[in-house]
């Protein structure tokens, strides 16, 4: 089955950016992601850029609509994801266990509908 | 009560709630598919009691239940519509058809109850939920007396059945034992469901009398389970014991109407 990892985290929790800690940090993404190539579960992964940088498309009458910012303004916002191929459940969680935005912020497991 | 041929519906129940876990479990194992495997037992009962209350117990009752589910599993899978994702499982089943045409016996059905508490009581799954589906799952009550002991109507508390079903379905939680790493902590998810059970059995939030034996009994039922299933683990050892003790002082506990005795007056001989 696949799921989708999204990593939800606040603006300024976790390691800011120049510090030995966001060293550390960084490293636990590239051991999550070595991680998850060995053991053949990885199909996609990537970071998202600050919701700052997010527009909000809307189609309404045909007509499209543009707004600045993201869909919903919320404390927690989402900060990137990975898509792994799992067994099932339990190894999906233990997968999203190793996310280290998870030490601060939150991971959302969602099964990907199939057809 | 008289010998006869026919088995008595109480005979059929008494056997049913003694078996169930045991028998959904093993077929959940086979199918893997948690609705459908209820399903099929249900409908394997249905014919069980037509068939028994005609001609009583076969020699193997709990085998000739399992054999009969699968049958049901076989014909709802021909049936269904996507087919596809469970050729696998249909292959097995018939596979399973036609190395033994006559139903297993009884005490060679694997005991697979360990791994349906782990499913119901899975922490991805609301509390409330988990108590839900643990309670008529491993035999014990009907939906109604859940939703009556945890003040829920009963209609919301089949939705509630229903939805953590189709969870589990959906979110492929697995019906496994978790292995090393996370069994402690699934473990206290699964006791911290039992002693729920007990709870609202010793100092009942709704219904007219102050005890429920019938939940703390459940829930004792279900430890004892545990404790066979997985022997000399100590959280369960544990459990158990707090439960019996508390359990040995119920009779003294409240009066004939019901009513609350405290500790000082309670008759120490009960």
């Amino acid at each position: 089955m696949k799921y989708l990892a999204l990593i939800y985290t606040a603006a300024n929790a976790g390691p800011a950016y120049g510090t030995p800690e966001f060293g550390e940090f960084m490293k636990g993404y590239e051991a999550a992601t070595q991680h998850y190539r060995t053991d053949k579960v990885l199909i996609a992964g990537e970071g998202l850029k600050p919701t700052s940088t997010a527009t909000t498309v809307r189609v309404r009458n045909g007509k499209t609509e543009t707004m600045d910012g993201p869909f919903a303004e919320t404390k927690e916002t989402l900060g990137g994801f990975y898509l792994l191929d799992c067994t099932n459940l339990d190894e999906a969680i233990k997968y999203a266990a190793m996310i280290p935005s998870a030490q601060f912020g939150c991971v959302e497991v969602r099964p990907v509908m199939e057809y | 009560m008289e010998p006869s041929p026919q088995a008595s519906t109480k005979t059929i129940n008494s056997f049913v709630r003694r078996e169930w876990g045991r028998l959904l479990s093993s077929l959940i194992g086979n199918l893997r598919d948690f609705q459908l495997a209820e399903d099929c037992l249900q409908e394997a009962l249905e014919s069980a009691l037509i068939h028994w209350q005609r001609s009583g117990l076969p020699r193997s009752p709990a085998g000739w239940l399992l054999q009969t589910a699968r049958r049901k599993a076989i014909d709802r899978l021909r049936r269904n519509k996507n087919f596809e994702r469970k050729s696998a499982e249909y292959a097995a089943l018939i596979e399973m058809e036609q190395e033994a045409p006559e139903p297993p016996e009884d005490h060679s059905i694997p005991d697979e109850r360990l791994r349906l508490i782990f499913t119901c009581c899975h922490p991805a799954l609301e509390e409330k939920s988990r108590i839900a589906l643990t309670l008529p799952t491993l035999g014990g009550l009907t939906t109604r007396e859940i939703a009556r002991a945890f003040l829920d109507k009963e209609d919301a508390m089949a939705q509630r059945l229903v939805r953590a079903k189709q969870k589990i379905a959906a979110a492929g939680i697995p019906c496994i034992v978790p292995d090393a790493e996370a069994l402690p902590e699934r473990l206290a998810s699964v006791l911290g469901v039992l002693y729920l059970i007990f709870n609202e059995g010793y100092a009942a939030t709704s219904g007219d009398s102050l005890i429920r034996r019938s939940l703390c009994e459940e829930a004792i039922r279900l430890a004892h389970i545990l404790h066979t299933l997985r022997p000399g683990e100590p959280e369960i050892m544990g459990l158990l014991a707090l439960m019996l003790l508390h359990d040995s002082r119920s009779s003294a506990r409240s009066d004939t109407d019901g009513n609350m005795i405290a500790l000082e007056y309670q008759d120490r001989r009960l």
